[in-house]
């Protein structure tokens, strides 16, 4: 197991900010952590990387202990928090070279190269860190995280604040990265997590609400399906209704109907047949999965 | 811990700070040794460099804590904290390199005046005629004192994340440290009291080194300062930052 926590709590004063989390995930895996703000991920995060302690429980990663070996869990994670902090006073390389250097790498220069490669700093590499634009700021919080070829990498919303051109260079990079790493990434951006997270864990008041692939989740869904469809006129509700398996019809503006029915029946066929015996054409037809959004709304609302 | 140390001695001979330091720091004990008439060596013919080691205890006593006052305030106001103490370093390494780093300008700060010295030494009629003894014991008591303030200055900026707060409460702490005692020594008390109340302020130390005498127990006194305040430091880093 790269990563592993038991029934992990902390506390501040009173409140719980996680109560008794336990996971595991597997070397390779990427995750996404879910969940609305003050939920816990940050403190989760915190822990993993020996920043703060926990109040009870167990983590690991890649099967030491960050009570008992901090030392070499931090020499196999690579973190970015939240909020991304750099020494604004150094120039990039500068900086890339310190990090490495606190890690004892055999070539720092040679490593610290591959990653401004990687990360695309380039251009930017001779610039002290203060003069760059959030997005470069986000790759060099990457490179540090990346610079001692880490087993696990932790992010903490990665993208936030980024431009949709940045954005969608930073996930390419995470992609690669995933293909060999552990990662585990924090986010509110829902395409972000079906970009990159084929598992999702969702944390809600401290506590796990969902923890599964992407595609159980949104199947899971109380086990509905939905049909939007669209006719070239009006159509009798109640025959609508009288279809087989169907719980519900929505009337939307412009001859626009909203079916939802039990999951395992088949609608498009009967929606099909009922429109050509009602002489209507079908204009549109299409099978909505709930989204994301709906899973993370409906698990999360309080 | 190597390539920490290195980034703090970088950050600050790239910030002006250390530079406006260094420089007051000069340009003070210069006025002191050759201008002004109450103390000048010109003036007195004495060839001593004693008003040197006079003022630069009360001109480290604001200068240090300006140079330590961001070490670890900065860090954490700006977040850096949590990267620094998620590298596989221990926090005795953490403060043990910022500590070396801040020991290292003191030291710069202190090279020029081995002009002084040597300036001393050829004045002396005849020339060599100074106690080299008193003056080599007079630069280590010196230096011994600013590692004591920078212990204490490290100390005061692991407590806050403000650097000014940082910088008052490291001169504070120094203050009392160096004269307080002293001054408490002065009051009614029994006898042993006293005694303590001495022993523990650093300037009885200090001047005793300045003899020329460098007495273990004072060297002792000097190290355990040290030590505890930057046990307390990291005390400090260990529960107040998570
Ligand atoms: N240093 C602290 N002292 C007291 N409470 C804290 C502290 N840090 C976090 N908390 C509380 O712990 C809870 C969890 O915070 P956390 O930062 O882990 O949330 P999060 O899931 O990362 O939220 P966000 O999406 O807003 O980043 C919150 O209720 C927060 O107020
Ligand atoms: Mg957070």
């Amino acid at each position: 197991m790269s990563v592993r926590i038991e029934s992990l709590t902390k506390t501040y004063g009173v409140q719980n900010a996680i109560d008794h989390i336990s996971f595991s995930i597997g070397h390779g895996e990427v995750v996404g952590l879910l969940g609305p703000n003050g939920a816990g991920k940050s403190t989760t995060m915190k822990i993993l990387t020996c920043f703060m302690p926990q109040s009870s429980g167990e983590a690991e990663v890649c099967n030491f202990n960050t009570r008992t070996s901090p030392l070499e869990v931090r020499r196999r994670v690579g973190y970015l928090p939240e909020h991304n902090p750099l020494y604004g006073d150094m120039y990039v390389k500068e900086y890339l070279l310190h990090v490495a250097g606190m890690y004892k790498l055999a070539n720092p220069e040679a490593r610290v190269k591959q990653m401004v490669e990687l990360t695309g700093l380039g251009p930017e590499q001779h610039k002290r860190i203060e003069q760059l634009s959030k997005g470069y700021r986000q790759r060099v919080g990457l490179a540090q995280a990346l610079v001692h070829d880490p087993e696990v990498l932790i992010l903490d919303e990665p993208t936030s604040g980024l431009d949709p051109n940045q954005l969608v260079d930073i996930r390419n990079l995470i992609r690669e990265i995933g293909q060999q790493k552990t990662v585990i990434l924090s986010t509110h951006i829902m395409q972000e997590v079906e970009a990159l997270c084929p598992r999702i864990i969702i944390i809600n008041k401290g506590k796990i609400v969902a923890d599964g692939s992407r595609e159980s989740l949104q199947r899971g869904k109380k086990g509905q399906e939905l049909v939007e469809v669209e006719l070239d006129g009006a159509i009798d509700v109640a025959l609508l209704r009288g279809l087989n398996g169907v719980l519900r019809v929505e009337v939307l503006s412009g001859n626009r109907y909203k079916v939802e029915a039990q999951a395992g029946n088949d609608l498009r066929k009967a929606i099909f047949d009922l429109a050509v015996k009602q002489n209507r054409a079908i204009l549109s037809l299409n099978v909505q999965q709930s989204s994301l959004e709906d899973v993370f709304r409906q698990l999360t609302r309080s | 811990m190597y390539s920490l140390f290195l980034k703090e001695i970088r950050s600050f001979l790239s910030s002006p700070i250390a530079y406006v330091v260094i420089g007051v720091f000069l340009l003070v004990t210069s006025l002191f040794i050759w201008v002004f008439p109450d103390y000048s060596i010109l003036e007195f013919n004495f060839a001593n460099m004693d008003p040197l080691f006079v003022m630069a205890p009360w001109i480290f006593l604001f200068l240090i804590p300006a140079v330590t006052m961001r070490s670890f305030a900065e860090e954490r106001k700006s977040g850096t904290i949590e990267l620094l103490l998620t590298r596989p370093l221990t926090d005795f390494q953490i403060v043990g390199a910022k500590y070396l780093a801040g020991l290292v300008l003191v030291f710069l700060s202190l090279l020029p005046t081995f002009l002084y010295a040597v300036t001393v030494y050829r004045l002396a009629d005849p020339i060599g005629n100074v106690d080299t003894g008193a003056m080599l014991g007079s630069y280590i008591g010196l230096f011994c004192l600013a590692s004591a303030f920078v212990a204490i200055g490290l100390f005061s900026s692991s407590l806050t994340d403000n650097q000014i707060v940082s910088f008052v409460t490291a001169v504070f702490f120094s203050f009392f440290f160096y004269a307080a005692f002293d001054s408490l020594s002065l009051m009614q008390l029994p006898q042993q009291v006293l005694l303590v109340l001495e022993y523990l302020g650093i300037a009885r130390h200090y001047e005793g080194m300045s003899q020329g005498v460098i007495d273990s127990r004072d060297v002792l006194y000097f190290v355990s300062l040290n030590a505890f305040f930057l046990t307390l430091t990291r005390y400090v880093l260990q529960n107040r930052y998570r």
